[in-house]
């Protein structure tokens, strides 16, 4: 089972629920860190055995000699990423989306593939048992979701994997829930967590994936969230009042499951809520 | 020969110099020695989502321009105008009458890089 973590605004907890909710599975679980614009999940779940690899995204190049200056390349590019020019051709390897499209119209044949690095990918077995793979994006690089589709290919589906998604509802957001079998997201229910849940919800409801809610801090703003999800029907699975304790424990780095009495049940009984009723809206 | 564009956000010889390259509204290109003029629209790259700048170098390379006079040119336009051997005078804020009459008195000085960062969409 493929379980996203994600949430419209950022800082509500999708990493520390996630991280929990994998400490909690231990050896069953693998854990993704999708969130390769600031990946998090090395802070909680560092990887004792670990191997590193180098991601890259093919670009082209281009062999001034046999090109014919036809322009085709140029047209086929919907992201200005080649330029054919009167005497030259520029290429501008960040702006390519590595569709392939420029490599199939060059009737001469004068491009070829090289590699562009976008990341690394960690991966290993942390302390716990739990397997992980962790993408980390370029610094300079701008593009996440090829690094993500990277991360999201090293899945094993004979463990419960866990996608730690990046925050928002844009490209890399997309790609890191598509395909997955249930989306928790996670929010608090202020103003701005409210308003941001929603466009989470829109965009889940558009993938067509079942989901619920967790609400992080839900002593904290106003009843908004909870009956915005019993009006949508979107079954609230957890809600999680502040803590001075857990806000102490998750600034040292620690896991929630080891040092607050109480929570790995919790994070139990999220789980077999998630996969035993496949509840969703 | 229509020889310098200036980025413009009205379709005349008085018009303000669009101080944006890659999304001006228009480039006026100017004839120095008749100051016969015409305008290029430059509506598609206004709204583009990424590559505004790459694009408008595209179309004044296309019209055979040796010069580019302009507000902020940013490092990807800036390549491939140089790329295309033209050349680029950024920071220029008065009409395009008053910038090709600058230009004839050789009072413009050519950029040497980009004067704006990269944007990303």
């Amino acid at each position: 089972m493929k379980i996203a973590i994600a949430s419209g605004k950022g800082g509500t907890g999708k990493t520390t629920l996630a991280v929990n909710l994998a400490a909690a599975l231990g050896n069953q679980a693998q854990l993704l860190d999708c969130d390769v614009e600031e990946p998090n999940v090395h802070l909680f779940l560092p990887l004792v055995q670990g191997q590193k690899e180098t991601i890259s995204a093919p670009v082209p190049e281009v062999d001034l000699d046999r090109c014919n200056f036809c322009g085709a390349c140029g047209q086929i590019c919907q992201f200005s990423a080649i330029v054919p020019l009167e005497q030259t051709v520029l290429i501008f390897p960040e702006m390519c989306h590595s569709c392939g499209g420029c490599y199939l119209v060059c009737e001469p044949g004068a491009l070829r593939e090289r590699g562009r690095e976008l990341g690394m990918i960690d991966r290993g077995l942390s302390q716990e048992g739990v397997h992980g793979v962790y993408g980390r994006l370029r610094v300079g690089e701008a593009m996440a979701p090829p690094l993500i589709r990277a991360v999201k290919a090293r899945m094993d589906l004979s463990r419960t994997v866990i996608i730690d998604a990046p925050p928002g509802t844009s490209c890399p957001v997309i790609a890191a829930m598509k395909g997955a079998d249930y989306v928790v997201l996670v929010t608090e229910p202020t103003p701005f967590g409210f308003h941001d849940l929603k466009l989470a919800v829109e965009t889940v409801r558009t993938m067509k994936l079942p989901m619920g809610v967790v609400i992080n801090r839900s002593d904290i703003g106003t009843a908004e969230v909870k009956n915005y999800c019993a009006r949508e029907a979107i079954p609230v699975l957890l809600s999680l009042p502040y803590s001075r304790p857990v806000a102490e424990a998750y600034s040292r780095g620690q896991l929630l499951v080891k040092e607050i009495p109480g929570f790995k049940e919790q994070m139990l009984a999220l789980f077999e809520q998630i996969s035993g009723g496949r509840q969703g809206s | 020969m229509k020889t310098i564009a200036v980025s413009a956000t009205e379709k005349s010889l008085d018009s303000p110099v669009d101080l944006r390259f890659g999304r001006a509204k228009y480039f006026v290109i100017v004839d120095p020695e008749t100051m016969d003029w015409e305008a290029l629209d430059n509506a598609p790259n206004i709204n583009a989502a990424h590559g505004a700048g790459i694009q408008a170098a595209r179309l004044v390379a296309e019209n055979r321009v040796k010069t580019v006079l302009t507000g902020n040119c940013g490092p990807n336009a800036f390549e491939t105008l140089q790329a295309a051997g033209i050349q680029v005078a950024t920071n220029v804020n008065s009409t395009v009458r008053q910038a090709i009459e600058r230009f004839k008195r050789g009072e413009i000085s050519f950029a040497q890089s980009s004067n704006v960062q990269k944007h990303w969409s």
